[in-house]
Order: structure tokens, then sequence, then C-alpha cells
């Protein structure tokens, strides 16, 4: 029998027994259908929490800080020193908490380390206002490290850190209020932004909007080039230069090419010089570990469901055996091979798997579509950029294989029963 | 032995089972079958033809003795080779019909073809040859479950014939079916015999239908039984004085419980349509033997 008559005799064979076949299609639609779902929903919040690492800074960076030192009863008082006892406000422990800053010694140190490539200051500015040449002006604050993120476009481009422009990323939240009529009428537009310095006089820098960005989770406000943090800074100092340059961060690259272990042994090496490092992974490792742990388990309930569906498959195909005793004994007495009869009855259990899962798939697409959608704009539209449900062409190709697998390995006891069908026996009606 | 035997089988010897369930099926049977030839082989249930077809048509292996295909000793061919002889050597005709439900008629016969690896278009072609031949071009695309039994058989010698076999086997072939569609289908398997050679293996407990055949091979008890008793056949032990005495107990045991109890001679009182139907052939079977 060639391979093609094999394949449609199959096809046609699953089809004679219709209620049977759907029966059994179904309990595979049903596993097939709920592991595209849960496929899905850990495509879709993965692709966010990524979006939201872009968001916070390239995989090639540490946050750089010193290690706090939380002075000991025993130690006594700190010797004052001119140079390092700057305190600035830390992200780390409860509000209030500070610790101490960055100077330009430290910020040497860090570079100087063996595996940093080069560590810049996060200064950070505070402007009051922006507004769009006479518009209403608007509260306004810029993310410190926006240099270094990857933000989350929905037009325009990248900031370009090389630039000497003064260039600006936008919330997309700003693009209305300003007065632009959409995110692409923003882009390479000139926007003003009011900053008072340190002498309580206010002063207005320009900044061309090169992208307008998704509003983040994790890293709230504007992106700013280095050319336009460098004005606004200089217009806060007031033409002030302070005695001491502290910095509350530092943002250090190392070279992209190391590995976990590296990466590791350089943070150690940073805290024995008493830094703390950590990269954007470290931060947002956490809730990664916990989404796909929760995806794991309702991926094993799917498996679950298709462990029942393949007793389904191996019930349905046995009974076919059965049923078709005589036929098969016919045609192996017609000179087809047992292998050929195996062959067959494997095929028969592959496009029940095919179907209920092809039907699955299908139909989770459908509907997760329609619920992706419906819930972007309402229960999850405080996620913007989230899509709950995101259906990736491999996935759902790697799950109908997957249960076209387990159908295939159902249908092996069938199949060798069929194949193993003594011909006499079959035939034999006396 | 000449070169124009289809089927020479010598001593075959099969039984089934082992230990006291033991059961000798055959016992030692010796036949040849030429080209061209029409054979019977008449024997009541039990009696070992059944097995002896299986064994001809390579069904089946034997205990003891061989078996030669047009001249191959089936027992050095392969398993593959032994299928391959089967699908296009021999074609089947059992007393059921055997025919997949809710698939076209022409598909049912084409099946042979399809398992021989044949291309879909030739397949398509040879198959409405024979339905044509066998009248049947008309219900080509129609679903086998609603022919008449007698277009059921004529549909499973068109399974037989499509691979123009050299020996087709006919299991019981007009069993199921009444007498005026059962003579059709005689009809056509001797024409079919007449007019394109075909060997005739005809299984069968029909004296009528053996007696159509060139030749009769009478088993009982797994062994062929000398063409003077074919009367053995039948139940009438008082007709036939000649019987070996190793035939004749086995032979009264089985119809004991037939005549329950009473050995009446009369056919009449026959309880079964198998008996009702050989007296009156017996002359006629015994005159041309």
């Amino acid at each position: 029998m060639r391979t093609q008559d094999l394949v449609a005799t199959a096809i046609s064979n699953t089809f004679r027994s219709k209620l049977r076949t759907t029966l059994t299609v179904l309990a595979i639609f049903v596993g097939a259908f709920t592991l595209t779902l849960t496929n899905a929903v850990g495509a879709g919040v993965s692709q966010y929490v990524d979006a939201q690492v872009g968001a916070l800074g390239s995989p090639d960076v540490f946050i750089v800080a010193q290690a706090s030192q939380a002075a000991s009863a025993d130690d006594g008082p700190v010797e004052y020193d001119p140079n390092g006892s700057a305190m600035v406000s830390s992200n780390q422990g409860p509000p209030g908490t500070t610790t101490q800053a960055l100077t330009d010694a430290d910020l040497e140190t860090i570079g100087d380390t063996a595996g940093i490539e080069s560590v810049d200051p996060v200064r950070s500015v505070q402007p009051d206002y922006i507004e769009n040449s006479g518009s209403t002006q608007f509260e306004f604050s810029i993310n410190a490290t926006s240099a270094v993120t990857t933000a989350d476009l929905t037009a325009g481009a990248q900031l370009d850190g090389g630039s000497t422009e003064p260039q600006l990323v936008l919330p997309d939240t700003f693009v209305s209020p300003l007065g632009f009529a959409s995110a692409e009428d923003a882009v390479g537009a000139s926007v003003t932004i009011g900053i008072t310095d340190i002498l309580g006089e206010k002063h207005t820098v320009d900044a061309t909007v090169v992208g307008v960005s998704l509003e983040s989770l994790l890293a709230a406000g504007a992106g700013a080039n280095d050319a336009l943090i460098a004005e606004l800074a200089d217009a806060q100092s007031g033409g002030i230069d302070t005695a001491v340059t502290s910095y509350g961060v530092a943002i250090a690259h190392f070279d992209d090419t190391l590995s976990a272990e590296q990466i590791t042994a350089l943070k150690a090496d940073l805290a024995t010089d008493g830094y703390t490092a950590s990269t954007i992974e470290d931060q947002l490792g956490a809730v990664q570990t916990v989404i796909t742990g929760i995806v794991g388990v309702l991926n094993a309930f799917a498996v679950i469901a298709l462990i029942a569906a393949a007793f389904g498959i191996i019930n349905t195909l046995l009974m076919s055996v059965q049923e078709r005793t005589r036929e098969i004994g016919l045609m192996k007495a017609m000179g087809m091979s047992g292998g050929k009869v195996y062959t067959l009855f494997s095929l028969e259990a592959i496009v029940i798997g095919f179907l209920g899962s092809a039907i699955g798939a299908g139909v989770a697409i459908g509907l997760g579509s329609i619920l992706s959608n419906v819930l972007a704009d309402g229960l999850l539209s405080g996620l913007p950029g989230l899509n709950i449900l995101l259906f990736e062409p491999t996935s759902v190709a790697f799950v109908i294989l997957l249960v076209m697998l387990i159908a295939f390995l159902s249908g092996t006891l069938p199949a060798q029963r069929a194949a193993k069908q003594n011909p006499i026996e079959s035939l034999r009606y006396e | 032995m000449s070169a124009d035997l289809v089927i020479d089988a010598r001593d075959l010897e099969k039984s089934y089972g082992s230990g006291s369930s033991r059961f000798d099926a055959l016992k030692g049977v010796s036949l040849q079958i030429a080209a061209g030839e029409t054979v019977a082989i008449v024997g009541k249930s039990g009696s070992g033809k059944s097995t002896l077809m299986h064994l001809l048509a390579l069904l089946d292996e034997p205990d003891e003795g061989t078996v030669q295909v047009a001249g191959k000793e089936a027992k050095a061919l392969s398993r593959r080779e032994i299928n391959e002889l089967r699908n296009k050597e021999f074609g089947f005709v059992f007393q059921q019909f055997f025919l997949t439900p809710n698939v076209s008629v022409l598909d049912n016969v084409i099946l042979p073809l399809k398992i021989a690896g044949i291309r879909n278009k030739q397949r398509r072609v040879r198959g409405m040859e024979v339905l044509n031949q066998l009248e049947l071009a008309d219900k080509a695309d129609k679903k086998a479950t609603t022919l008449s039994g007698g277009q059921k058989q004529r549909v499973v010698i068109g399974r037989a014939l499509v691979n123009n076999p050299r020996v087709i086997f006919a299991d019981e072939p007009t069993g199921n079916l009444d007498t005026a569609t059962g003579a059709v289908v005689e009809d056509i398997l001797f024409a079919l015999n007449r007019e394109q050679g075909i060997t005739l293996v005809i299984v069968t407990h029909d004296e009528d239908l053996a007696a159509r055949c060139d030749r009769q091979i009478y088993i009982r008890d797994g062994l062929i039984v000398p063409g003077g008793a074919i009367h053995s056949t039948d139940h009438t032990t008082d007709h036939v004085g000649s019987h070996t005495g190793a035939h004749n107990p086995t032979h009264a045991a089985a119809h004991t419980g037939a005549h329950s109890g009473t050995h009446n001679p009369s056919h009449a009182g026959a309880p079964t349509g198998a008996h009702a139907i050989i007296p009156a052939s017996t002359t006629s079977v015994g005159d041309a033997s």
C-alpha cells in the first residue's frame, strides 16, 4: 500500500464511526484547548514582563550603589569623611532609608574593576512641568535611568545616547493633553521643559520628542538622553559647582558575553569593594519565577486532560479493531503486511489526535483573541501593552505536534493488536 | 510433476491445540491442482476442508508437508513474498461478503490493487473494467451496504478478480444466497474459468456446485476419501456398504444428535437444509466420477 493511500484510508476510516470519533476528538479538544490557552497566557505575560525589563534597562548593566552600612552598636559613631559621607535617599528598604552616596572616587573604583566596561552616574533631575508652545503646563518627571533603557515604543525611535541634541521619549498619556493629534504627530515636535534651580530661579529647556512610549509598570516618567539630562542638571544646579559631586546610584555596563557565573563573580568583586550591584534580571527574577510557576501548573492540568484523552483514544481504537476484525483479516488475506496494518491504525490514532488538537487550538485562538481584546479594554486596561493571551505560531504548532505524539503512543497498543491478527481466525465465521 | 501445476501440496498435516484438547484437522493430505482446473473440496463442518483451503492459499502454514505454488516452495519464501504471492496470484470469495460498509462498490473492488500499491488512476480503470464485466458498472459509486445479496457476492467476485489472479479460492460462495442468485454466481465463476482460464478451488458442502467442477475432493476427518465414497458426506449409511470401519463410528456419532437418536434413512426427515440438498445430487455426482 502506498503511503498516500494509507493516509487517505486512515482518514476515511476515522470518519466511519462518526459519534465515537467525535467524542474522542472532544476529549482531546479539551486538552489541546486548555494547553493552547495556558501557553498563550505564559507567552503573553512573559512578553509583557520582557517589555517591562526593557523599560528598566539593558541586560548588560548593573545598577550599582554603596552597600548600606548600618551602624552596629559595637562600632560606635562613624567618623565624618568630607569626601564620602553625603547621604542620598535609597530605594532599598523602608521609605526614608538613606544610603551613602557614590562619589567620583567610587565611580573610578567601580570602573577599574575587571569586567566593567564603563560606569555612568545616574543624575536625577526634577523638572517642574512640560508644555508644547503655549499649551497648558503639566507636571512631569524624568526616569533617571532612561538613557540605558529600551522604551516600549508606540511611535518614533529610541533615544540616541550619543546625540548632542536633547531628546525626549514622551509617555503616550501626554500626547493628547499636549495638543498632539496622534503619537506619530508628536514625534519630531519640540517641547519645553520647565525646571527650578537650587536657588529658586526658574529655567526652561527645549527638547525634541523622538518617540512615544507606553506607560511602563516598573519605570515611570519620560525618557531623556544624556544631552538632555546634562542640560537639565546644569539648569538645576544653578551654575553652582557643589563641592562634593555625589550620586545615589550609578549604571555600570559589563561585557555582555559574560556567563551567568562570571556575572555572579563580578557582583562578588564589587561587593568586596563595598558596592551592591544588581542586574535587571535580579530585580525581576522573582516575578518571572512566579509567572513561570503558575504557567507550569496550568500546563500540568492541561497535560492531565490530555492523558485522560489518551485513554479515550486507546479505547476507541481497541473497539475499532474489534469491530473491524474481519476487515483486517481480509486485508491480510489479500496480502497486506502486518506492518502496514500497524501503520494504518497508528495513522488513524494520529488523525484523531490531529483533529482534536487542530480544532482545540483553532477555537482557543479564536475565543482567546476575543477574550484578550475584551480584557485589554476592560479589566486589564490599567496595564497598557499587556496582551494577556499571546498565540505564538511555534507554541501552537508544538501543542498540535505534542497531541499527535500522545495520540500515536496511545494507538500503539490497538495497532499492535490489529497487526498481530491471524487472518484465518479473523475470517472464521462458523 | 508437470510445470502447469498451479498448486502441489504433499502430505499436509495440521493440528490445533495440544494435550487432551488437541485436534488433528488434517492428517496427511496430498493434492495437485493443474492450471485451468476447477476443483471442489467437499466435506462437512469440521472435516478439515477449510483448513485445507487455508493451507493451499498460504493463509496458514502446515505442521508437516509442503505446498508449492506455481513451482515455488512456500516454506522457502519470506513472509513478504508470501503476502505478495497471495496479493498477485490469488483471489478470495468467502461465504460472508466482508465488504467494507460506507465505502463505494468501486473502492471495495479495488482493495487488492490498493494493497498492491497500484496508482489510483490505474486502480479505478481496472476496477471499472471488472465492474463492467460483472454488469455492476452502474453501482460503482453506490455504498456496498445498499446492494442485494447477489449483487454483493458479485462485488466480492469482482474484488477476487481485479488483480487478474491465477487461482480463485471460493469458500462456500453460494452459502449465503438463495438458489436462483446462487446459480448466477456459480455461472459467473465457471465462466471466468472457461473464458479466462482462472483455476477455481471451491470449498463447499453443496453437491450440485461440487458436481459442476472438473474434480471433487472429499475430505473427512482430515483425510481425502477416495472418489467412490462420496456418500459418506451424506447421512445415508444404509446406501453405502463399502465404508471402511474407521470412518463409520465418527460418522454415526455425528448424526445421532441431528436425528434425535432415531437413525432415519428417509431424506424427508433431514433437519437441515444442507442435508436436504444432497440426495438429489448423489446419483449425478456418482455417475460423473
